[in-house]
């Protein structure tokens, strides 16, 4: 049962399960709400039972089923009496995206897509069983755990600028290497610098649409104009590290009285032990996906330098998705410390937060909605809506609505492939077979969900990007 | 007796996994786990590979049967479709002796159609049923 609030908030009551400590807020337009999966609703409340959650337990439009929390997810929990939990971050620790733009026009770009597509497969490895190009010892992995793309860069990969268009700059401080198991090593260690598989992604775009130029001159976006998007995350080290914690977290659940309605919501009290082991093994996987991001940068800009001489290629901005970080947020009236999990949902601060670069305070932070394979990304602009509803925050992507068995008896590879090729985008996968669940008509349409975000005033859109060329795992 | 089915789950998968015996339902949920992967009759039994492994409780020990071979696949680069399953119950628990037969990715041959990226805890049950074993398992893809 859900309560309308107003045209884009609905209410989950408290009492929809037992032990509800807050109610449940789903920000979503009416006829995204019809679309959504009973089970989503549940796990929504599911998140409100747990101890310290501030306000309510949220889901941004895109909100589908998870494991734990929903995902689409948001929670924040106070430093004193709340709790951390795995389940509200998701296996893929830091999976996010980033966005690069060029100062190439897509007429310039047209006759060499098929190129520089077939060049970016072949140098990013991607897919399941891809051995990485690095090999980095022991001492370099602490790095990568600790420092993020601040090492990648001083290792070469990438330029001082890219840091400071990172959220956290590429860096979120906390990293406890020494909590991270020799399983998430053994891991990690290939697969840094891969792009990994599923909906991962490395796209070639053109601006198809400027909704606000005076915002979009800003991100340095123009009509017609060729960007780089990056959607990846921790690799078998982040899921690695999820499945350790995972472990010992049930332990303190038990250890700790916390009554769970649902095992992957497994969390220990803030303060504790088990607590900030997780804390600093996650921040430890957090950086790592900033790593193998800023890696990946590295070798896209080689790939387009190939064809296109010294083209510049900027950092507009990388964002995650999957996350708990503390955050400074006000709370009726005052601030506080909070804990805020974001699984499958990006932050997307307001102007004058001071985590945002220097060159876009004044407006918001770029925040970076990846379409399904075939189908517009957008760049929205994060506003003072968000700071009030969200704690920050706005949805991640469009959201599934096709399970991937109904895709795949519904669609094979090689339909999907030819069919984005009809439309004019070239794409590559490790087998077409892969590219049947990621058809873009098993998701919502990123637009409508988009639109929320936009109507509610948590973030502006800014501009569509529109794919030509995909690499997939 | 089917030995696993994948039910209807939208972003993530979904399976049931049965056995006569303890030990035959820890093998279908693995075998499951990676057909969800792979078509694991094209997975040649070149290699064997033990695992041994403690857990306080049935389920817990499950969830650690398949995260491992998860881990195991990751590293070694194999996919793996035998395992011979041994299960003791002793004072404080269960124990797990397994032998695993597969073989290293060949991406000529093995076509992924899914990356499995862990197992989750969520809705993870396993119950006897008229004497017959059922896991039900949710893997995050």
């Amino acid at each position: 049962m859900l309560n309308r609030v107003d045209d884009y908030i609905y209410e989950v009551p408290l009492g929809h399960q037992e032990g509800m400590r807050v109610p449940g807020r789903i920000f979503i337009s009416k006829s995204l709400i019809e679309k959504i999966e009973e089970g989503t609703i549940d796990q929504v409340a599911n998140v409100a039972t747990l101890p310290g959650i501030v306000n309510y337990s949220m889901a941004m439009p895109d909100v589908h089923l998870g494991y734990g929390f929903p995902i689409g997810g948001v929670a924040a929990f106070r430093e004193d009496e709340g709790v951390i939990s795995p389940g509200g971050v998701g296996f893929d620790i830091n999976c996010g995206v980033r966005l690069l733009r060029t100062e190439l026009k897509a007429d310039q770009v047209a006759p060499m897509i098929a190129n520089l597509v077939e060049d970016l497969f072949h140098d990013v490895p991607s897919g399941v069983g891809a051995k990485g190009r690095l090999r980095v010892s022991d001492y370099e992995l602490d790095q990568v755990f600790t420092r993020g793309a601040e090492w990648a860069v001083e290792a070469g990969f990438g330029v001082e600028e890219d840091l400071e268009h990172c959220e956290e700059n590429g860096h979120l401080v906390g990293a406890n290497p020494k909590q991270v198991s020799l399983k998430a090593r053994k891991r990690g260690r290939p697969q840094l610098g891969t792009l990994g598989s599923g909906n991962h992604f490395l796209e070639i775009q053109k601006v198809g649409e400027i909704f606000d130029a005076d915002l979009a001159k800003k991100f340095g976006l123009f009509e017609g104009q060729i960007t780089v998007m990056i959607h990846c995350g921790s690799r078998g080290a982040g899921h690695q590290i999820c499945t350790d914690h995972l472990k010992v977290l049930n332990k303190a659940v038990l250890k700790y009285n916390i009554d769970l309605p649902d095992k992957q919501l497994a969390c220990a009290p803030l303060g504790t032990p088990e607590a900030d082991n997780y804390f600093g093994a996650m921040v430890s996987a957090a950086n790592y996906a900033w790593a193998n991001r800023q890696i990946i940068s590295h070798w896209t800009r080689e790939v387009f330098q190939r064809y296109f001489g010294e083209v510049k290629m900027d950092l507009v901005y990388d964002v995650a998705h999957n996350v708990a970080k503390i955050e400074e947020h006000d709370v009726d009236g005052s601030k506080e410390r909070l804990y805020v999990h974001r699984k499958g949902a990006t932050r997307a601060f307001g102007p004058g937060r001071s985590e945002i670069p220097n060159a876009y305070r004044d407006v918001g932070q770029p925040v970076m909605i990846p379409g399904s394979m075939g189908t517009s990304s957008y760049v929205l602009c994060g506003s003072e809506g968000a700071m009030n509803l969200t704690f920050g925050s706005a949805c991640h992507g469009a959201g599934r609505i096709m399970s991937r068995t109904q895709a795949k008896k519904t669609y094979t590879g090689t339909e999907v492939k030819d069919a984005l090729a009809g439309r004019g985008i070239k794409v590559m996968a490790t087998h077409p077979k892969m590219l049947a669940e990621e058809a873009p008509e098993v998701y919502k349409s990123s637009s409508e969900v988009v639109n929320v975000v936009h109507n509610l005033g948590i973030a502006r859109k800014v501009a569509r990007l529109i794919p030509l060329g995909v690499s997939k795992g | 007796m089917e030995p696993f089915r994948y039910l209807e789950h939208t972003a993530d998968v979904k399976f049931r996994a049965c056995g006569h015996s303890l030990e035959e339902l820890f093998g279908n949920a693995a075998l499951a786990m990676f057909n969800a992967m792979t078509d694991t009759s094209k997975v040649e039994c070149l290699g064997s590979w033990s695992l041994e492994m403690e857990a306080e409780s049935l389920d817990t020990l499950l969830y650690e049967w398949l995260s491992e071979l998860l881990y195991l696949s990751d590293v070694e680069l194999a996919l793996f479709s035998v395992f011979e399953v041994k299960l003791e119950k002793s004072d404080d628990g269960w124990r797990l002796d397994a032998r695993i037969k597969g073989e290293e990715i060949d991406l000529d041959r093995h076509v992924f159609e899914t990356e499995v990226k862990a197992v989750t805890l969520h809705q993870f049950e396993v119950w006897n049923e008229d004497d017959l074993w059922t896991a039900q398992v949710i893997l995050d893809v």
